[in-house]
């Protein structure tokens, strides 16, 4: 079991190449974008995590590994500042969670198990309501959808009208408009299909190379590795492994 | 050492042993001076003695209701800050809300059966009446939300906000109600006007405020513990929660 | 205070735009207020007198069943696809969130209101008699169920047993509303003599009690959990 925080430094950082989608935050003073310690956050009363310890630097592309169970969606969701730390610490893009869970969402794209569209709106009144609401005034929608393969012809196609893959790719598409500082993915390669998935691995590289961060639970191992570059194990509320 | 057991196992202690059988032995001395001693009423006869019930009932009731309304107010003010302090304020508002309800029930059984007697009908569309039921299914609603499964914290701070409009509902409930009777039909027979009454009735109906407020702070305080002891259980549950979590990831790994 | 109103504006464009879409409103729940409407008749046993006289009354039931499933579908929609979750994250004040509620809510049930107002003229026979104190009565009514139930939408929001709790907390806070509303119509429709404007008062000033509540808890209610 290594140390955490020996991960890939901020060293690995590249300027952004051409990615304009993701120009928005560049701020080279942050170097330690994840820093948890000892969190302990309850579900109702199961302690979802037991006092886990991890620290992810800027420009990383953490896989989390692991059988259903261990804490991975609750790290996750907990790093958004979606759940409060019962002890221990936890600091996101310098803000103390502990302390004040609003301030870093903004900042935090986090894609789970959901769809997060309304079923009756259609593709684009999703992705524009949800760029307003997170004040992106100048987000290139159209380019993202473009990106994610959604084409033209379901742009004004309503969401409950779409298959769980395309629902994904609109909902991906909306996290890159949204331009976050912190990408936070809940296993985001199921219900897409091979070249969905191409599309999201080269994605998530460009955002890391861009200054973003990058931490997504996956059980695609192979597909995940290539793309990671550190992962961590979770067992029972715990990070227990920590691997380049 | 069993000293100890039992102060965590029970919900008893020397104080409110001696308040239950003080509240047992004050009932006992309303029973005498309300069916025996004090004489029947020269406008409402035995039924006179209703009131001995009806109205330290829904003055237990009110006092419960403010209660509820002081200590959710201090808890969305204060729990935040200090959790602890929080669960405490909690406790006392939920146990005074459930003190409330039973009480504001028993009114308004014990009201009917006065107004069946008095005004040959259990019901009046009456300001007072009106605002009371009223006020009763806006505290079971609370009560319904306070035992719903969801965060304890969470779910504190959702039924102190109930509680706290519930507060704010019930002069507005009242104003209206009154300023519809008072317009709609000429002056109604109202529970609060009342004729003289002689003073073995008011020593009387003294000796069953006493003796009921006893009873209520009793239960109260009962239902508090029971509340705090739950609690405690639960938390213990947590930390072996924790314990068990944590052996997992060692088998695990 | 601009970019309140912006978020609020959004939100409440986005709602009414997902009726717009869907449909909801004018396909089941402004149908399921003229039933009501029809369903009184056969209580009352088509008593044509007797419906006039309980016209304003009968409006202001049917307007509280339409309104709690109003207000149920509003909340219903953020808590569906881990929508919650999204709203929260993207940083919308909590104020903003009731405010767009509150007009969202409000504009959807008083155009079913004006409906409902037809339908009580054409099927009970009451005549308006003062149009103004009926659309002022309507509107401050409105306003004020409808921060009654966006504050208690967002109570019950995410929470197991919703649908049930909803009208449990909803209905005796909104009694005076639908008391007063009642009385003001009465006047409006020519069947009593109060003063109608006293009671629009009153709804006016519960509109303002509840409209500075939710802004004030609204925060704390969505915040988490």
């Amino acid at each position: 079991m290594s140390e955490p925080g020996m991960g890939v430094s901020s060293a690995a950082r590249t300027r952004p190449k051409g990615l304009t989608f993701l120009s928005r935050y560049d701020d080279p003073a942050m170097s330690t974008v994840i820093d948890m310690s000892k969190a302990v956050v309850l579900l109702e009363r199961f302690p979802a995590l037991a006092g886990a310890t991890a620290t992810v630097g800027a420009g990383e592309i953490v896989l989390l590994r692991g059988p259903n169970g261990v804490g991975k969606t609750t790290f996750l969701r907990s790093c958004a500042g979606l759940l409060p730390v019962a002890s221990g610490r936890l600091n996101v893009l310098g803000h103390d969670l502990v302390a004040a869970r609003r301030a870093v969402r903004r900042h935090v794209a986090l894609l789970g198990h959901t769809s997060q569209l309304y079923d009756d709106l259609t593709v684009v009144d999703n992705v524009q309501f949800w760029s307003r609401a997170s004040g992106v005034r100048d987000g290139d929608l159209m380019g993202a959808l473009d990106r994610m393969g959604v084409s033209k012809r379901l742009h004004s196609v309503p969401v409950e009208r779409l298959s769980a893959g395309q629902k994904r790719r609109v909902a991906i598409a909306i996290v890159i408009a949204s331009r976050p500082r912190l990408w936070l993915l809940d296993e985001p390669h199921a219900g897409l299909d091979q070249s969905g998935r191409g599309l999201l691995d080269s994605l998530l590289v460009d955002a890391a190379e861009a200054g973003a961060t990058v931490v997504f639970a996956s059980h695609e191992l192979d597909r995940a590795e290539a793309v990671a570059t550190r992962s961590l194990s979770f067992s029972g509320g715990l990070i227990v492994s920590d691997d380049e | 050492m069993q000293q100890a057991e039992r102060k965590d196992s029970m919900t008893g202690s020397l104080a409110t042993t001696t308040l239950g059988w003080a509240s047992g032995a004050s009932l006992i001395v309303v029973l005498v001076t309300g069916l025996i001693t004090s004489p029947k009423d020269a406008n409402q006869g035995e039924a006179v003695r209703l009131l001995y019930v009806h109205v330290p009932m829904i003055w237990i009731a009110y006092g419960s209701f403010i209660i509820t309304a002081v200590y959710s107010g201090l808890f969305v003010a204060k729990a935040a800050s200090r959790p602890d302090l929080g669960r405490h304020l909690d406790r006392v508002a939920g146990s005074a809300a459930e003190i409330g309800v039973v009480f504001t029930g028993l009114t308004l059984v014990s009201g009917a059966l006065w107004g069946r007697i008095t005004w040959g009908v259990y019901w009046q569309w009456d300001a007072r009446l009106t605002t009371t039921v009223l006020m009763f299914v806006t505290y079971l609603g609370y009560l319904a939300l306070r035992k719903l499964p969801a965060d304890p914290y969470v779910r504190s701070r959702r039924a102190a906000i109930v509680a706290l409009i519930a507060t704010v509902n019930l002069p507005i409930v009242h104003y209206s109600v009154d300023w519809w009777r008072t317009l709609h039909q000429g002056a109604s027979i109202t529970v609060g006007n009342k004729p003289e009454y002689t003073n073995d009735i008011l020593i009387a109906l003294l000796f069953a405020v006493v003796a009921f407020t006893l009873v209520a702070l009793w239960l109260g305080i009962h239902r508090y513990r029971v509340i705090r002891l739950e609690e405690i259980r639960e938390e213990e549950g947590i930390e072996m929660a924790i314990a068990a979590r944590r052996a997992e990831a060692e088998v695990g790994s | 205070m601009s970019e309140l109103l912006r978020e609020a504006g959004l939100i409440a464009r986005k709602d009414l735009l997902i009726e717009w879409r869907s449909r909801v409103a004018v396909n089941q729940i402004a149908p399921l207020g003229m039933l009501v409407l029809v369903v009184f008749a056969f209580a009352l046993d088509a008593n044509q007198s007797l419906l006039d006289r309980a016209s304003a009354g009968l409006f202001w039931v049917a307007v509280l069943f339409a309104g709690i499933i109003t207000v149920q579908r509003a909340f219903t929609l953020e808590s569906e696809h881990g929508i919650r979750d999204a709203l929260r994250l993207s940083g919308i004040r909590p104020a903003a969130m009731f405010l767009g509620k509150l007009a969202a809510i409000s504009i959807q049930l008083f155009v079913l209101e004006v409906v409902l107002l037809f339908g009580v003229v054409a099927m009970y026979d009451a005549t308006v008699e003062e149009p103004l104190l009926a659309v002022v009565t309507a509107g401050t009514g409105t306003l004020a169920f409808s921060a009654v139930g966006c504050i208690y939408g967002a109570v019950s929001l995410g929470l197991r047993a919703r649908e049930t709790l909803l009208p449990l907390l909803l209905i005796p806070v909104v009694a005076p509303v639908l008391l007063a509303g009642t009385r003001a119509l009465e006047r409006a429709l020519g069947v009593s003599t109060q003063a109608g404007w006293n009671w629009v008062g009153l709804l006016v000033v519960v509109s303002a009690i509840y409209t500075a509540i939710g802004l004030a808890v609204f925060g704390p209610l969505l915040e988490d959990g």
